[in-house]
């Protein structure tokens, strides 16, 4: 049975409606993640009036959902009036992506008074040496644990949000014993996403295959492991008329520079609303309408992979490697991990290696020669 | 019989959709939908318009509907509205203001 806002998400895709935008307020930030995949430099933000300017505009275009993040949204001096604009005047429910370190017990209080959807909190391990050595903040883990309890008290729905890296691989487990003794909420992400100008250097943190491998075979995360890791069954014509996700569909993503984009992991600007009404990037940016017009179909590589109807590829990461319509390495490796069976992809690319090794015999060649 | 006077809740998410509304409770983040009926309560819901006012001038006039009829689901259903904290309903005009920090009407 579909839940309500399954079938209100329905809806607004019939309509063309932006139901839930990610806006991210600042790439400033009080962390210095290893991982992650901004510029924290500002180079002109919105002002307090061209974000309340947008608000206003984003919910005479029907969205709903509006998720507040960064950055480190709390750097913004006007946060709060922000906050309170999009709650009370245009009525959003609003959620929040925070690191938590500023939030003490009157920010939470705050919080709790406007009123929001949820907060969701990154932490890394258990263990602070572990956790502070990703942030690069001495003492950050105490702080955003700490945060996480003032808002608990106040009744908030709080979310811990567990990024897998080479350098944490081991203390998931520890993170969500802390969700459960606070009584939070924890999701885990084994996605490491090149950063926004491009550079892949980043993608060595992702853990490997074999741990990869052991992580979706933990019963605590993905429930009936049989069920989770089997092959799906061959896509039909009619899976193949499905959409790659909802990037573009019902959700996008507005920079702090006004930048709109078709998902937070899909760099691919399509307008700006300091020039634009949000509105008119929505329904006529071409850039919006190519991504828009994406069927499973038509996926170069991936229409014929084993892993389609079931792969949780990503047409931001694929067109970060080059192709939005190509395959996204990283969630091939992730269907790899979770069935055995190589992607499409994988075997594609063990082919062109194979014609590789025989351009290595040319120097017995040369050497007959000589 | 008394007036019935109705009034949004601010703290509500709210967006009308496909013409009906799609509320977020403050209370539990329950997320309902209204029907066509309820959405015209919401939406007329401006603290100072009784709701016969409202019945006669927006569901009568809509649904060809018998008024003292219309009323009485009417009133059925903002009360259950309110029970979910989604509208104020009172025997008089209720002020509407945006709430302010603590407030929890």
């Amino acid at each position: 049975m579909k839940s309500l806002l399954e079938e209100m998400t329905e809806k607004a895709l019939a309509r063309n409606i932006p139901l839930s935008v990610q806006l991210d307020l600042t790439y400033r930030c009080n962390e210095r993640c290893v991982h992650c995949y901004l510029d924290h430099d500002d180079h002109g933000e919105m002002t307090t009036s061209e974000i309340k300017h947008l608000l206003d505009e984003m919910a005479l275009a029907g969205v709903f959902i509006l998720t507040l993040s960064g950055g480190e949204i709390f750097l913004r001096k006007d946060f709060f009036e922000i906050l309170e604009y999009a709650r009370w005047q245009r009525q959003f429910c609003v959620k929040l992506k925070t690191n938590a370190i500023m939030i003490g017990e009157r920010e939470a209080a705050r919080i709790r008074d406007i009123g929001v959807e949820s907060i969701q909190i990154s932490i890394y391990s258990h263990r602070p040496e572990v956790h502070d050595a990703i942030t690069l903040v001495p003492g950050s883990l105490k702080r955003s644990l700490d945060a996480v309890r003032f808002l608990k008290s106040q009744g908030l729905r709080v979310i811990l949000a567990n990024v897998l890296m080479v350098h944490n691989v081991d203390d998931y487990r520890g993170v969500r014993s802390i969700a459960s003794e606070l009584g939070v909420e924890c999701t885990l992400d084994p996605t490491i996403t090149p950063m926004m100008d491009g550079d892949r250097s980043v993608l060595s943190l992702n853990i490997d295959r074999s741990t990869l491998h052991e992580v979706f075979r933990d019963p605590a995360l993905v429930g009936n492991v049989d069920e989770f890791c089997e092959v799906s069954v061959p896509a039909d014509e009619n899976s193949l008329r499905a959409l790659p996700c909802s990037a573009s569909h019902t959700t996008c993503y507005v920079s702090p520079y006004g930048d709109v984009f078709p998902c937070v992991q899909f760099p691919l600007p399509t307008g700006n609303v300091r020039k634009q009404r949000f509105i008119d990037i929505w329904r006529y940016s071409d850039r919006m309408n190519d991504v828009r017009s994406i069927r499973l179909k038509d996926l170069t590589t991936c229409t014929s992979c084993t892993h389609v109807k079931a792969c949780t590829r990503c047409p931001g990461l694929a067109y970060s490697e080059g192709n939005m319509r190509g395959p996204s390495s990283q969630d091939c490796e992730k269907s790899f991990a979770r069935t055995g069976v190589p992607s499409a992809n994988m075997l594609a690319k063990k082919h062109s290696a194979m014609n590789l090794i025989q351009i290595q015999s040319l120097p017995n060649v040369t050497g007959a020669i000589a | 019989m008394s007036k019935l006077f109705l009034a949004r809740n601010p703290r509500v998410a709210a967006r009308a959709l496909d013409g009906e509304m799609m509320i977020m409770s403050a209370r539990d983040s329950t997320l309902f939908t209204l029907n066509k009926t309820a959405t015209i309560l919401w939406q007329s819901a401006d603290g100072a318009t009784p709701l016969d006012e409202i019945v006669q001038s927006r569901i009568c006039a809509e649904f060809e509907v018998e008024a003292s009829e219309a009323l009485h689901d009417a009133e059925k259903l903002a009360r259950e509205l309110a029970n979910h904290e989604i509208l104020f309903v009172s025997e008089q005009p209720i002020p509407q203001s945006a709430p302010s920090a603590g407030s929890s009407r």
